[in-house]
């Protein structure tokens, strides 16, 4: 069954992957800009890595028939040197115009600090000012719930904002509630260790409903699989569901919410 | 929508073992030297008993005992990365 990958870090990951994505049935997949796993030395690395994004991965996946978009940011974690971050910001307009560029994303709040929160709001006004849509991290393990209600109370300060705009993603089942309530949409991430299994992002889908809700493998160079989203679809057809409804939540949704940005296009 | 029997069928096994690695894996902390009560095995006993309560919602019961509920905000971070328990000045 055909699928959407929304969230993929695809520069983590070998040409074996992308093959394994296509005969799984990914038919395109978004790859957000994040923390390479250590803390880059220039801002002009960024560079290097805003190409690679916008150019070395989409003709990689072309290869395999997948479509490639991305989302420009620096990411949360390098984001608490704010003097370092607004070096790095100074290169996105070079790249906002690229074909396969979604929005502004990964950005959010990693060990939820003043500095973290200044640059995810100047990304925010940047997404705002570009009409672009944004895709947000939530933070790891214990910082997640504190982190999402100060991200959720910081957009909601943003009056022009457009709550259906924005993902909030690697939502659990303690933070998934607010995000839908605040008119976001919401991402589960299928981890091995942490975030959500296929059994409990299935669970979250039977409590908390089968909209403005989408899941991801955000595989990546840590623990994760990149055929995450396949297996909780075969997961969810085990627990009965029917073709319609796996394909609304791993298609049909990504799709809904992807196609805000002008870019997106499931043509090859 | 499967039914109870069929959930446990497929899946009790796996909940099985989860708890019995669990079981274990506080035997061995037990076992081993060190400080006893550091804040993760704290946070985690604390979590415990919420598997026994009759009520839905106990996945999200046990992450919220397992997260930072503080109001304290930092200029910046004294560390990165998390531990998956709430920091030691958190009441127990």
């Amino acid at each position: 069954m055909s699928y959407i990958e929304p969230h993929a870090h695809m520069v983590s990951r070998t040409t074996d992957d992308y093959e394994k994505l296509a005969l799984a049935g990914c038919e395109a997949l978004c790859e957000p800009a994040f923390w390479a796993g250590f803390d880059r030395s220039s801002p002009q690395a960024f560079h290097d890595y805003f190409r690679q994004l916008t150019e070395v991965e989409p003709a990689r996946a072309a290869k395999f028939a997948i479509r490639h978009f991305c989302w420009l940011c620096i990411n949360p974690k390098e984001a608490d040197d704010p003097g370092f971050a607004r070096e790095v910001m100074t290169l996105l307009p070079d790249f906002l115009d690229k074909p396969n560029v979604l929005g502004i994303g990964e950005i959010g709040l990693n060990k939820n600090t003043r500095n973290e929160l200044a640059i995810f709001e100047e990304h925010v006004q940047l997404a705002l000012d570009r009409g672009l849509p944004v895709l947000i991290h939530t933070p790891h393990l214990e910082d997640k719930l504190k982190g999402t209600r100060i991200m959720l109370d910081s957009l909601a300060n943003f009056s022009g904002l457009d709550p259906s705009m924005v993902i909030i993603d690697h939502v659990e089942e303690h933070t998934v509630r607010m995000v839908l309530d605040a008119g976001h949409w919401a991402g589960m991430t299928l981890y091995p260790e942490s975030k959500c299994t296929p059994s409990r992002a299935i669970d979250i889908l039977e409590t908390e409903g089968l909209e403005r809700i989408w899941m991801n493998s955000a595989c990546d160079w840590g623990v994760s699989d990149p055929l995450a989203v396949p297996r909780c679809m075969l997961e969810m057809k085990r627990r009965g569901y029917s073709r319609e409804t796996i394909r609304k939540v791993a298609f049909d949704n990504p799709r809904d919410f992807l196609s805000a940005s002008t870019n997106f296009n499931l043509d090859i | 929508m499967p039914t109870r029997k069929e959930l446990l069928d497929m899946q009790f096994i796996d909940a099985r073992a989860r708890v019995i690695d669990v079981a274990a894996f506080l035997d061995r902390i037990d076992r081993h030297p060190g400080d006893g009560e550091e804040p993760r095995l704290k946070a985690l006993r604390r979590a415990l008993p919420i598997l026994l309560s009759d009520s839905p919602g106990r996945a999200k019961a046990v992450l919220e005992a397992l997260s930072d509920t503080s109001d304290v905000m930092p200029e910046s971070a004294a560390f990165q990365g998390a531990t998956g328990a709430p920091p030691a000045s958190e009441p127990a």
